[in-house]
């Protein structure tokens, strides 16, 4: 009896000899289709476990901050467009707050109600590519090859709006740069009713969906007191089971107006944040429903004509008004010195700006706090026991897109 | 997963005076390390000495009636005209209580600061950046490798003495095969446009013979304010 133990505790050993793989370290990208751009992870493994995870970030890294001290406020704002480029409405929105709440300027409430239903529209968008490109990584196509389809309707309004689908320079300091154009309410309303039946779709196709929910529930799990700890925002934290919501606590323009809920998970897994956005976007319906439905009249930019240019007719005329706009496209607007830290919540998270004033016209410092640089620094916690498989997984349900985090 | 159920409390709103209560309150009880407060924007600012950095964060972070447990962010401002040339600016958040707080420390090239994080898990990354932006040192810090620029790179991009195009460029060369590295060479010289003016109202300074703008009340509350500086 014994002498079969002591044979038994040999062979043990002797296969636990056997299966021991040298940790070894794998490169991931920065060329793979599931690291969402431009993100080099160095991996290192226990067989196909991984154990560290070592983002090497800085591929996108354009300088953004450095070029927007050389700038004025007004050519500054173009910059926030391509930081996340998915969701390029609040990021200016966050800029335009900042500017504000140094000049202390009030915005009129028709520019106002623009910018929410905008940046709910762009919510919208930037989820469904979140939520199509994760199911990509975890092997479904068809919500891509849908979703893309029902973005492409968004961004039409995108278009209609501002002349460009993506790169829209439109929520300014002061206002909107121009005034909606005939008709769009009610197209876009017709597209708010439409868009529900695309979230069917999408939820069928995922959901309930085997092979889906094996891919993504207890995967990177993050806990509420990790959520904090490291610095999440945004539907990563609200997956988490805690109830924070800029839009709610910290509102600013007119989103205290706006009935709405804040959906929160309680797994905090790929699948509690998957969920999480599904039900942000049903929110996000609501509040661009509210926004068409009490859009009111007046100013889409503040009538002050030191921070924004007077209309186009009214220089023809008066002398004042042309001095007005050859100096704001010249020389710019000066904001008092001062500083302040403006956070919105951007689809993605707490997208904030610090700015600094000297007093001239440009910022002194412009710093750009992306919602992304903080998640991407948590994948290493999240992945770490998980397979490879897994790593893309967690990338996608963090929703990272490197313009932002590289700024 | 715990649950703090007194965790999220948006019932209070920040208000200025609380704000400058606050910062008294914090003041007098770090009488030696926070040496003054701000508020401006109604955000409150707290200068604090480098020394005391990592005891006021982690009051901020423990304490009962601040909870600020989310590092939201670091950067560094350059300030070249200060005997520290460098600030160090945190930015916190309190969830329970709906409020921020941003805490500075300034610093030079040669000085290190302390790292937080051991305090906050969000905090080497942020810390990282500073470094490669401004090459500031934290003390403390793990992993102090760059993180946004090339590998190899020379030089904090975001001094104010760097220049804005940089020093080195990137260009595939066909000989040797592969992308090197060379100097800067732009066709244009570098330009820029000092459009300030201290013409018409769109500065600061007064003008002889315009002291009675301020008076007229059709005159906007934002930008210049003819009654706030005069020619000396």
């Amino acid at each position: 009896m014994s002498e079969a133990v002591a044979q038994k505790a040999d062979i043990q050993a002797d296969v636990s000899e056997e299966v021991h793989i040298k940790p070894y370290t794998m490169n991931f990208g920065p060329q793979h289709p599931a690291a969402h751009g431009v993100l080099r992870l160095v991996l290192e493994m226990d067989g196909e476990v991984v154990e560290r995870a070592d983002p090497h970030i800085g591929l996108l890294h354009r300088g953004t901050e450095k070029l927007i001290e050389y700038k004025t406020y007004m050519q500054a704002l173009p910059y926030f467009d391509r930081l996340d480029y998915v969701s390029p409405m609040n990021q200016e929105h966050a800029f335009a707050l900042a500017v504000e709440r140094l000049l202390g300027l009030e915005v009129p409430e028709r520019a106002q109600y623009i910018r929410v239903l905008f940046c709910e529209l762009t919510r919208i968008l930037n989820h469904v590519l979140n939520i199509t490109t994760f199911a990509l990584d975890v092997g479904a196509i068809t919500p891509a090859l849908w979703g893309f389809e029902e973005r492409e309707k968004g961004m039409e309004f995108y278009d209609r709006v501002c002349g460009a689908r993506l790169h829209a320079n439109y929520v300014r300091p002061g206002g909107v740069a121009m005034d909606l154009p005939a008709g769009l309410l009610e197209d876009m309303s017709v597209w708010v009713d439409h868009f529900p039946s695309v979230l069917k779709d999408l939820d069928s196709l995922l959901t309930e969906n085997r092979i889906f929910k094996q891919r993504t529930v207890d995967i990177g799990v993050v806990s509420q007191a990790q959520a904090l700890d490291w610095g999440f925002t945004g539907p990563n934290i609200r997956a988490s089971g805690l109830a924070w919501d800029l839009r709610k606590s910290q509102p600013y323009d007119v989103y205290d107006r706006m009935e709405f809920d804040v959906p929160v998970g309680t797994t905090g897994d790929c699948y509690a944040r998957y969920l999480v956005r599904m039900e942000e976007m049903r929110q996000s319906l609501r509040i661009m429903k509210q926004c068409i439905k009490d859009m009111p009249q007046g100013l889409v930019k503040t009538n002050d004509y030191k921070v924004c240019p007077p209309p186009r007719a009214e220089m023809k005329n008066s002398m004042e008004a042309l001095i007005h706009h050859f100096k704001l496209f010249t020389e710019g607007v000066h904001v008092p010195a001062g500083e302040t830290y403006t956070a919105v919540e951007a689809p993605k998270g707490e997208f904030g700006v610090y700015l600094v004033s000297d007093g001239t016209n440009r910022p002194y410092r412009c710093h750009i706090r992306a919602p992304g640089f903080a998640h991407l620094q948590g994948l290493d916690f999240m992945s770490k026991g998980h397979m490879l498989a897994d790593v893309v997984a967690n990338i996608g349900s963090l929703d990272i897109v490197f313009g932002e985090i590289d700024r | 997963m715990t649950e703090d159920p007194n965790l999220l409390n948006d019932e209070m709103e920040p208000e200025p005076h609380h704000l400058v209560e606050a910062g008294q309150a914090l003041q007098d009880k770090f009488s030696e390390v926070i040496t003054s407060f701000d508020v401006i924007c109604e955000e409150l600012i707290l200068n604090v000495a480098r020394q005391g950095l990592l005891a006021v964060l982690a009051y901020l972070r423990d304490d009962e009636g601040c909870r600020f447990a989310q590092l939201i962010d670091i950067c560094g401002v350059d300030y070249p005209d200060r005997d520290e040339r460098f600030e160090v600016v945190y930015q916190l958040l309190s969830l329970k209580y709906n409020a921020r707080v941003r805490v500075k420390v300034s610093t030079d090239e040669n000085t290190p600061v302390s790292s937080v994080s051991a305090l906050f898990s969000s905090a080497p990354w942020f810390e990282r950046e500073v470094w490669d932006m401004y090459g500031i040192m934290f003390d403390g810090l793990v992993d102090h490798r760059r993180i946004l620029t090339d590998y190899g790179f020379d030089g904090h991009p975001l001094r104010k003495d760097f220049p804005l195009t940089g020093n080195v460029e990137v260009r595939y060369d066909e000989e040797q095969k592969r992308v090197v590295y060379g100097p800067v060479s732009l066709p244009q010289d570098f330009r820029v446009f000092d459009n300030m003016s201290p013409w018409e109202a769109m500065t600061d300074v007064q003008l002889p013979g315009d002291e009675k703008a301020g008076e007229n009340p059709h005159m906007p509350k934002v930008g210049w304010n003819p009654s706030s500086k005069a020619v000396e």
